[in-house]
């Protein structure tokens, strides 16, 4: 800890040279930015009726209830009494963002995606339940809850009801992320985070990265099984790819140029530190790298015919390098904002372990962790009952 | 279903539906509001005020404390620092200071630093535990001083406003504190803090920062550092009391606050404050 | 074609299920919410005593005076009448409690003076600050100043 000491440039108030907010709280927002994003592409086919993204609906609902099965643990990982995580249950303090977690949190597990997720696999549900045995089957059969009804009246109610769910399910998406976003941008003493755009910013970035993740994960699994990806699906999760990112990319460069023109008592230490500690994370990587590629790579696929197989390598990269670029923007905004002082007269510097319960190792775990649980629930609700297999 | 489907059944069917099910409803909520109010009982008797800090004779409205720290007569000497530590137990790794003191050097004002202010060197070697070495010479135009930092004790501190759950909060007296039995260790509020005024304390992994020696005070006592302090630099004060020096000194002298545009309603007042302190 | 009510059986025990957790859920909270929280504010208003009840380090002046009155006396009309005991002493609440049982040691005043009046750049000009070197060739201060009455007469 004392090399922390040494790298301190500048003055910084003694209590701000050791990072409070470290790794984990940069993932907390990548992964309920996949939630909402992810959602928000499923939402595309059931309440636009963007029919052309059907492949790839309840693989997008399991991908978001995967990583938002995960969202809470590098939370408790980080907390100091993590044993009294439930006091934000019983005495939430009004005037607190953070408050808004667990509620936000279990409305939109329960009532959003585990509602959604049930409603549309009932018919598979039911006549697992009357066909396995053992184990399964009781987990089956408690999945009915103990109605068996799937006549046409009744599914036609489920698909009512489910289309009212999704759409309630959006402000409640954009709620989930929001909120993340106001947590950041409410803090007046960090002038990094204080910002109007910053709900708005954090959003768009999430739309991004779950169409980009729910996109890649449909090609890689569908690849693993044999089968053609299907061009209309992808191609169309493409476009809104394209003009989710077109929006996140201007309104981020609104606040960029809004601060070099306003340019206040903060202005000379965060360029400083943009042009300096987060040079590599922010010009190259999120900017650079994962941003303005990956849109010149989709505005090129809109402009130019390329051939399928060309495409789907150019959808592939942009994916890929999207990922990278929103977990990049979260780490800017989380570590950035904490390596420069208030006083405005110098820099520290983040030591990530590796081994330790903040550290490199328990993040890589965190986030490997989702396509475990999306593996298993990949298995017992299935997304493809319906789909042929096609050559 | 269209209208020929429903039957005269049907129709009674869905209304009974609909009135069980907001009868449901109902009771569900408040059966479980009733029971919920059984079992935490009336609300909580209410207690003299005089003994909520277990001093009796105390009474927590007749006092609003605060502070004056007068930047003219600080020598820099950490007499402050060193007795916050020891009273407050707090951990000794220079990560963690409940007070500390800053040296500020303010470069002489020129034409190659028409900015002066806008770039004073500021150091606070382990938070001025063992005073300064000496660094710079008087009488080459600069200006050199030192500032001692608390928390400020806020009357609308945004710490407090991000608590999640309420583990951090004003006293009737106006002290911020915070119930470590209760802190979750979040630190939204080391975070929200404008002042850099607040640590987490790796023993107890909960938020901790200075309590205006809320043990000492509610007792008749001065704080440690006031008690230490040898120039009277820092002053211990209570607004609400009228006999209280501080508000001679507030209506004599020239007083500033830390960071005013971000309307804090701090509560310690800077005396002789230069335009360079942060 | 009957059946109005079979065809949401499933919402309407779906959404028993999410009441009896509502209802478990106010049940627990009536227990886990300690008494006192929200009396004062939204806070557990026992905070206040658990935190008043830390003991003290630093005894405060009209302690030791309680005992001392001659060196009390001995400091009027001295620079030094406004400087605290403790500041130069240490903290010795645990010696006023029980004198017999702590003895305090004598600070080093080879270099407590030095704390305050060495010579520094960021002092205010007007406070006595010396280059010990230069005022008393490294001789050590209570040679010539007696601590509790330092002035020279």
């Amino acid at each position: 800890m004392e090399s922390i000491l040494h790298a301190v440039k500048g003055y910084m108030y003694p209590n701000e040279i050791e990072l409070q907010w470290s790794l984990l709280i940069v993932l907390y927002p990548f992964i309920t930015g996949l939630v909402a994003g992810a959602f928000i592409l499923a939402s595309l086919e059931r309440v636009f009726n963007v029919v052309a993204v059907r492949p790839t609906y309840r693989l997008a609902l399991l991908t978001a209830l995967s990583f938002l099965l995960v969202a809470p643990l590098p939370l408790q990982l980080h907390l100091g009494h993590p044993e009294r995580s439930y006091e934000m249950y019983l005495t939430p303090h009004k005037s607190s963002a953070m408050a808004m977690f667990g509620f936000v949190y279990l409305w939109y597990l329960l009532v959003v995606l585990l509602l959604e997720i049930w409603i549309d696999y009932r018919p598979e549900i039911v006549h697992m339940a009357k066909t396995s045995r053992g184990l399964k089957g009781l987990f089956y059969r408690v999945l009915t809850l103990g109605s068996y009804n799937v006549s046409p009246q009744a599914l036609a109610i489920d698909a009512k009801v489910g289309r009212f769910i999704t759409i309630v399910g959006i402000p409640s998406a954009f709620l989930l992320h929001g909120y993340v976003g106001f947590i950041f941008g409410s803090i007046k003493a960090n002038p990094w985070w204080s910002t109007p755009l910053m709900p708005v910013v954090f959003l768009f970035s999430a739309m991004v990265s779950g169409i980009a993740a729910v996109m890649l994960i449909y090609m890689v699994v569908t690849w693993f099984r044999g089968l053609k990806i299907r061009m209309d699906c992808v191609d169309t999760i493409a476009r809104y790819f394209l003009y989710a990112f077109l929006i996140d990319f201007s309104l981020e460069m609104l606040d960029l140029i809004h601060r070099i023109y306003e340019a206040d008592e903060s202005f000379k230490s965060l360029d400083f530190m943009v042009h300096t500690k987060l040079y590599g994370s922010q010009i190259i990587i999120q900017i650079i790298v994962g941003t303005l590629t990956p849109i010149l790579l989709l505005a090129l696929t809109q402009i130019f015919r390329m051939a399928e197989a060309v495409r789907r390598s150019v959808y592939f990269c942009a994916g890929i390098l999207t990922l990278i670029g929103i977990f990049a923007m979260r780490w800017n905004v989380v570590i950035g904002g904490q390596l420069f002082s208030k006083s405005f007269l110098g820099y520290t510097t983040y030591k990530m372990g590796f081994a330790t319960r903040e550290g490199l190792l328990p993040s890589i775990l965190l986030l490997v962790l989702p396509f475990l649980i999306l593996w298993f629930l990949v298995k017992i609700l299935p997304p493809w009952t319906e789909e042929e297999a096609r050559p | 279903m269209s209208p020929e489907e429903t039957t005269p059944n049907m129709m009674s069917d869905r209304r009974k539906f609909l009135k069980n099910g907001a009868r449901f409803v109902l009771l569900t909520f408040a059966g479980g509001a009733a029971v919920e109010r059984i079992l935490s009982g009336e609300p909580v008797v209410r207690v003299l005020a005089d003994s909520y800090t277990g001093t009796p004779g105390y009474d927590v409205s007749q006092h609003w404390w605060g502070m004056i720290i007068d930047i003219e007569k600080c020598i820099g000497c950490g007499n402050c620092v060193r007795a916050c530590k020891r009273e407050n137990d707090v951990p000794l790794e220079p990560f963690y200071f409940r007070t500390w003191v800053e040296r500020y050097h303010v470069p002489a004002k020129d034409m190659l630093h028409p900015e002066a202010e806008d770039h004073p060197e500021v150091d606070s070697p382990d938070g001025g535990y063992d005073g300064f070495p000496e660094r710079y010479h008087a009488g080459d135009g600069s200006k050199n001083f030192f500032v001692p930092k608390l928390c400020n004790h806020c009357a609308h501190s945004p710490c407090v406003q991000v608590c999640p759950v309420g583990a951090t909060f004003e006293s009737p007296d106006g002290v911020v504190l915070v119930d470590k039995k209760y802190c979750l260790g979040c630190r939204y509020c080391i975070q929200a803090c404008p002042y850099g005024c607040r640590f987490l304390d790796p023993r107890t992994r909960t938020a901790d920062k200075c309590t205006l020696c809320y043990h000492r005070i509610t007792k008749g006592l001065t704080t440690a550092c006031c008690e230490t302090c040898p120039t009277g630099a820092r002053k211990l004060g209570d607004l609400k009391d009228p006999k209280d020096p501080i508000h001679e000194f507030l209506a004599t002298h020239k007083v500033q606050v830390l960071k005013p545009q971000m309307a804090t309603g701090s509560k310690t007042y800077y005396n002789g404050m230069d335009a360079s302190v942060r | 074609m009957k059946g109005g009510i079979k065809d949401v059986e499933h919402f309407v025990r779906a959404a028993v299920l999410v009441g009896a957790g509502l209802c478990l859920f106010l049940v627990l909270r009536g227990f886990l919410v300690p008494k006192d929280f929200g009396v004062l504010g939204h806070y557990r208003a026992g905070a206040l005593a658990d935190i008043a009840a830390r003991p003290a380090s630093f005894a405060g002046r009209a302690a030791c005076e309680e005992c001392h009155s001659d060196v009390a006396e001995a400091r009027k009309g001295s620079k030094h009448e406004k400087v605290n005991c403790e500041a130069c002493h240490g903290a010795l609440a645990a010696h006023a409690q029980d004198p017999g049982s702590v003895t305090p040691t004598l600070p080093d005043t080879t270099k407590l003076c030095l704390t305050c009046h060495e010579k520094n750049a960021a002092r205010p000009v007007n406070f006595p600050q010396v280059d010990p070197q230069e005022h008393s060739g490294g001789e050590i201060c209570v040679s010539c100043h007696k601590p509790h009455h330092p002035e020279i007469e």
